[in-house]
């Protein structure tokens, strides 16, 4: 019992370390990203650190007419619940910590805290400003759950057609230890739907992490930061992290379902060898993946308006999940690829 | 004040006009733009006086804003540095003595570095956040002594 506990909480405290500074340093590679793509030097890849550690000496101001156990709690809340994330999701081919305690589901409800704890500490600040924002962020929350929702739900679907037993857990989808992954059971129109799927979840992923084209909750020339308006010094360092831990977090969980494979499984190395080539392989997994979903996208496209952004999300993306998911079930109906 | 060496890397700035004729205001735009790239040295836009660590003043501080000038400086958390760019902010400049001012920014709050000029080109702005560096490490090394 003692060793079960020992390992838990050695576990998570590796995970949320690992984590923050993973988050930090993919934050900082998109930055890198950006300016490059603007012609520009950019910052120093630690510069995320640096913003943190600059964030952490500053004040911490409470408005006077903050609810002040809300307003302090939120951005804790936000990034306990983003490190939590990772505790579910298989990373770099491990299985992951809490991986038979909380299968997809857990995680698609998990990805709606940090956001509802921003939500609660932008109506705690007493700003209209952060009052807005909190409003816009519970839209566009709205608006970019159920393509989310279609997008795993099809994959895990998928599975159980093809005979998993476990088709929700994100281990099965991942191919953690059977090596099989989402494009191995699936036929020709299934590849289809699952490469729509993927662009479903490629631009979900920057409404999920509030960025440009989705930083409508915090537009910063409009409402002055929104959300987080009101936060200064440790308090808005701990949003930065969760930020950052939430973009690991999200790409992790797109490279899990849909682009599982280890470099272990293709050129038999065994051993350290293995490991370390397998994280590496990951981490260049996750960050191609966050150049096409946060970089290239936050770059190429100005905010959009509230309206627009529910309109695309419900609209168009969602319109594209459910032909993604038409395509799978169709594949399945004509035994295209294995299916049980 | 806690100064440290990752707040001279990382200085997020606030950009105020207390009524300047926007020509200020234009070559800070220009100051940001990729051709001068002062992201290189951690230098960005922030939205909310609350996360910055630079105030940008522009503009000689007409009767309306000087409450606002005063609010938002309160606003920005500890350790914070006031830059005043433009000669109108200095001295009144092309609007001295007018019937309207309250100004200049000195006069309301106070100010870490001036950058004359009317307006002035990117380069001197970017001057005047080296020195508002420099003086920042001046301040530390004093401390650590
Ligand atoms: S200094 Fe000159 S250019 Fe700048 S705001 Fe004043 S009048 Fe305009």
């Amino acid at each position: 019992m003692i060793d079960v506990i020992l390992a838990v909480v050695g576990g998570t405290i590796a995970v949320t370390i690992i984590g923050i500074i993973v988050g930090l340093v993919l934050l900082g590679i998109d930055r890198k990203f950006a300016a490059h793509m603007q012609a520009r030097v950019g910052p120093p890849l630690r510069q995320p650190f640096i913003d943190v550690a600059k964030l952490m000496c500053k004040d911490s101001i409470v408005p006077e007419n903050a609810v002040v156990s809300v307003f302090n709690a939120a951005p804790l809340i936000a990034l306990a619940s983003a490190v939590t994330l990772l505790l579910y999701i298989p990373i770099a081919g491990f299985y992951p910590l809490f991986g038979g305690l909380g299968d997809a589901i857990l995680v698609m409800y998990i990805l709606t805290v940090p956001a509802l704890a921003m939500v609660a500490g932008g109506f705690a600040s007493g700003s209209p400003y952060a009052t807005v924002g909190a409003q816009r962020e519970m839209v566009t929350m709205i608006a970019y759950e159920f393509p989310l929702a279609v997008a795993i739900v099809a994959v895990a679907w998928r599975f159980s057609m093809a005979g998993f037993s476990d088709p929700f857990s994100l281990a099965t989808m991942a191919g953690v230890g059977s090596g099989v992954v989402v494009w191995d059971i699936v036929g020709p129109l299934g590849i289809i739907g699952c490469l729509i799927l993927l662009l479903v979840l490629a631009w979900v992923t920057p409404a999920e992490l509030s960025r440009v084209p989705c930083d409508t909750p915090e537009a910063e020339t409009e409402l002055c930061g929104g959300l987080v308006a009101e936060y200064s010094g440790r308090n808005l360092a701990l949003f930065y992290l969760a930020g950052g831990v939430k973009t690991f977090a999200m790409t992790a969980l797109g490279v899990a379902i849909f682009l599982p494979w280890n470099i272990s499984w293709f050129i038999g190395i065994t051993g350290w060898t293995a490991l370390i080539a397998d994280v590496v392989f990951f981490l260049l997994k996750v960050i191609v993946v966050m150049f096409f979903s946060v970089s290239l996208i936050r770059v190429s496209m100005a905010r959009f308006r509230i309206n627009h952004l529910v309109s695309l999300y419900w609209g168009y993306i969602a319109i594209a999940a459910l032909v993604g998911l038409m395509m799978i079930i169709l594949d399945v109906f004509m035994k295209g690829g294995v299916v049980l | 004040m806690r100064l440290s060496k990752s707040l001279n890397r990382s200085l997020w700035v606030f950009h105020f006009n207390s009524g300047s004729c926007n020509g200020c205001d234009i070559e800070i735009v220009a100051t940001l733009m990729p051709r001068y790239d002062p992201e290189r040295f951690g230098i960005k836009l922030v939205g909310s006086p609350r996360h910055a660590d630079v105030l940008l003043v522009t503009g000689p501080v007409v009767h309306a804003m000087k409450d606002r000038l005063q609010r938002v400086y309160e606003q920005m958390a500890d350790p914070k540095v006031v830059m005043c760019i433009g000669s109108c902010g200095q001295s009144g400049g092309v609007f001295f003595d007018s019937y309207n001012l309250d100004g200049p920014v000195g006069d309301v709050i106070p100010v870490d570095v001036y950058v004359p000029g009317c307006a002035p080109r990117p380069e001197a702005i970017i001057d005047g956040v080296v020195k508002a560096i420099a003086k920042l490490e001046r301040i530390q090394e004093a401390k650590d002594e």
